[in-house]
């Protein structure tokens, strides 16, 4: 049983949305770095960066293959987490705190509202 | 692990070299160019050299060691006879500079190739050139550019590849340029028409697939999935990685295919692995043919004053295609291999089907001696097929997602253990759409009693206990290795003792 915590939003490419204000902090669920195993590299955007819905923003490198991580929607990147450029191995160990990837200020932040639930990834991912 | 620098011997140096004939003064060398110090060599001497190589090649493990079931690699035996024909004066003594009138012998083996590569694979012309099966791709997709250039199609831009490739597609054409379109299989691991129709258009430039897929399952629906790629006016790509389990019974230009890449080095025998050296030759309708990579051999009727030199009743000369992409490579890809696979194909003939058929046949032989093995030891719970099938072609896939989620027995782990039982691992965690994958392919040069005695010690190891499994191996030169600290710290310097 991984960690899904109620108060995020989640997409079917496996992150989750921190949401504040119109700001959304994004990383990868608990689920996706347990099936990723051992992070070892993560090529970052810049701060800045306009990002569509669904456009590639990242690749996360574990041992066992590159993956790239999606924009749950589209938003300006207002801040990208450089630590995990020395340590990508905290979206191991904090996927849901140190381990957090980029904010956005989100373009249309009530289009959360068509993101799942915890409950409904919890269903998606069979547990 | 020891390294040629452990070895430092007496000082001084271990090898002797004569006084050059010349020296840096009379050859007038910028002075900044000539070298102040000795470079830093091991001060080996020669038995010691040949004593840390013999060391080496002691811990090395082969497909002349043992088995080699390394999934997508078609790890087969490669025949001797090829290697003494590879190995004959007249081909090995070459230079590739000399002239055509004193390589007809060489040329004409080249255009044999050739024209036997264009007809198993049901096209229209073939270059040699490529000397890896993701360079035969690269080279490929660079004349799909250069051929819609030519027709005025600049809008596309876009490669359309299924999830389950192999990464070196969406790679190739990523590095000609091309934007790449990924669609998602369907939950059996075929391909997916309905997305695929979603995402043509006029700005679709090819589609890259692999068939049998990286499941090893036939794509059934591929004839249509041509008939949509061409509907548009895209081309469609065949990686002939998979080559081994078709050869003889249907071709690529039978399913729609415009230009395929071969892996000589997998489906015609050469060895590799370790890097290479590999072959990775392509075959193309004739309406690329006018942009494959220069040279190319062809040939005509000798005339009377070449006769003498002649092999055969032709001339063979290089040619340059009409609208060539120029070079992908120095010389004319790597004769050795060539050579080999052309030997391979020789004595063969059309009954490589055959070998296509024993190919399959292993595999799914395989498969159901590991089920059968594992459901005798009570362990059959532990994995499930990768994709279900009754029949799969010449690979297979085994999730052992059910270990890893009862037990913490992972696919690695499984992995580490079969290396102490002697064998070469199956390829893991590929393709990425099966959790946990292992993916096996025994390939046709196996015996019935080899593969038996795999699946029952692959029973073994899921019999063994998780804790023993995650510090496997145990039993080989080097154990296991620290991956994650590997990819995080690279670093391939070798500090010198000053």
């Amino acid at each position: 049983m991984s960690e899904i915590p109620a108060d995020l939003y989640y997409t079917k490419e496996h992150e989750w949305i921190r949401m504040d204000g119109d700001i959304a902090t994004i990383g990868i669920t608990d689920h996706a770095q347990d099936a990723l195993t051992d992070i070892v590299y993560i090529e970052l955007p810049e701060e800045g960066d306009v990002v569509d819905d669904m456009g590639e923003f990242a690749i996360v490198e574990s041992v066992k293959s590159a993956s790239p991580i999606f924009a749950p929607l589209a938003g300006e990147l207002t801040a990208v987490n450089v630590e995990l450029e020395d340590a990508p191995e905290l979206m191991n160990t904090s996927p849901y705190g140190d381990g957090w990837i980029v904010q956005m200020r989100l373009s249309n932040p009530d289009a959360v509202s068509g993101l799942m639930s915890a409950d409904d990834y919890r269903s998606m991912i069979g547990e | 692990m020891s390294r040629l620098f452990d070895h430092n011997g007496a000082p001084g140096k271990g090898y002797a070299q004569p006084k050059p004939l010349l020296d840096g003064s009379e050859l007038s060398l910028p002075d900044n160019l000539v070298r102040k110090n000795l470079p830093r060599w091991p001060r080996l001497s020669e038995p010691e050299m040949v004593r840390h190589y013999t060391w080496l090649s002691k811990r090395n493990y082969g497909i002349d060691t043992g088995f080699y079931p390394l999934g997508s690699c078609t790890m087969k035996h490669n025949p001797r006879v090829n290697e003494v024909i590879a190995q004959l004066p007249g081909i090995a003594d070459i230079h590739p500079h000399q002239p055509e009138h004193q390589i007809q012998g060489l040329l004409s083996i080249y255009y044999e190739m050739q024209e036997m590569l264009s007809v198993c694979a049901g096209m229209d012309a073939v270059t040699l050139q490529p000397v890896a099966g993701a360079q035969g791709e690269f080279t490929a997709v660079r004349c799909f550019q250069e051929y819609f250039r030519h027709r005025g199609e600049h809008q596309r831009t876009k490669v359309i590849v299924p999830d389950s490739a192999h990464g070196t597609n969406p790679a190739s054409a990523a590095m000609a340029g091309f934007e790449i379109i990924e669609i998602p299989s369907k939950v059996d691991g075929r391909i997916d028409l309905d997305a695929l129709r979603a995402v043509v258009g006029d700005d679709t430039a090819a589609m890259m697939i692999t068939n049998p897929n990286t499941l090893g399952l036939f794509e059934h629906d591929i004839a249509e999935a041509s008939e949509l790629v061409h509907g548009v006016g895209g081309l469609m790509y065949y990686d002939g990685a998979n080559f081994n389990a078709i050869l003889g019974r249907t071709s690529p230009g039978l399913m729609g295919f415009d230009a395929v890449h071969y892996n000589l080095h997998k489906t015609f025998s050469q060895p590799h692995g370790g890097g290479g050296p590999g072959s990775g030759p392509i075959g193309v309708k004739q309406h690329l043919a006018p942009f494959l990579p220069t040279p190319i051999v062809s040939r005509r009727e000798a005339i009377e004053s070449e006769q003498e030199q002649a092999v055969d009743e032709f001339w063979y000369t290089w040619h340059e295609p009409e609208h060539t992409i120029g070079k992908v490579q120095q010389w004319h890809g790597n004769a050795g291999a060539i050579i080999r696979c052309w030997a391979y194909y020789r004595r063969y003939g059309k009954e490589l089907r055959t070998m296509s058929e024993h190919a399959v046949l292993n595999a799914n032989y395989l498969r159901h001696a590991i089920h059968r093995e594992a459901k005798s030891a009570g362990v059959d719970h532990m994995f499930v097929d990768g994709a279900e099938t009754v029949v799969a072609k010449h690979e297979f896939t085994l999730s052992l997602a059910p270990a890893k989620e009862s037990l913490g027995i992972s696919a690695m782990d499984v992995a580490k253990g079969l290396l102490d039982m002697g064998y070469m691992a199956p390829t893991v965690y590929f393709p990425l759409v099966v959790p946990e994958c292992m993916m096996i392919e025994p390939t046709e040069t196996e015996s019935k009693d080899t593969l038996d005695t795999f699946a029952e010690d692959f029973a073994k190891v899921l019999q063994v206990d998780a804790e023993t499994l995650h510090n496997a191996p145990i039993t080989t030169p080097v154990r296991r290795v620290d991956e994650v600290y590997a990819a995080r710290n690279l670093c391939l310097h070798h500090p010198f003792d000053e």
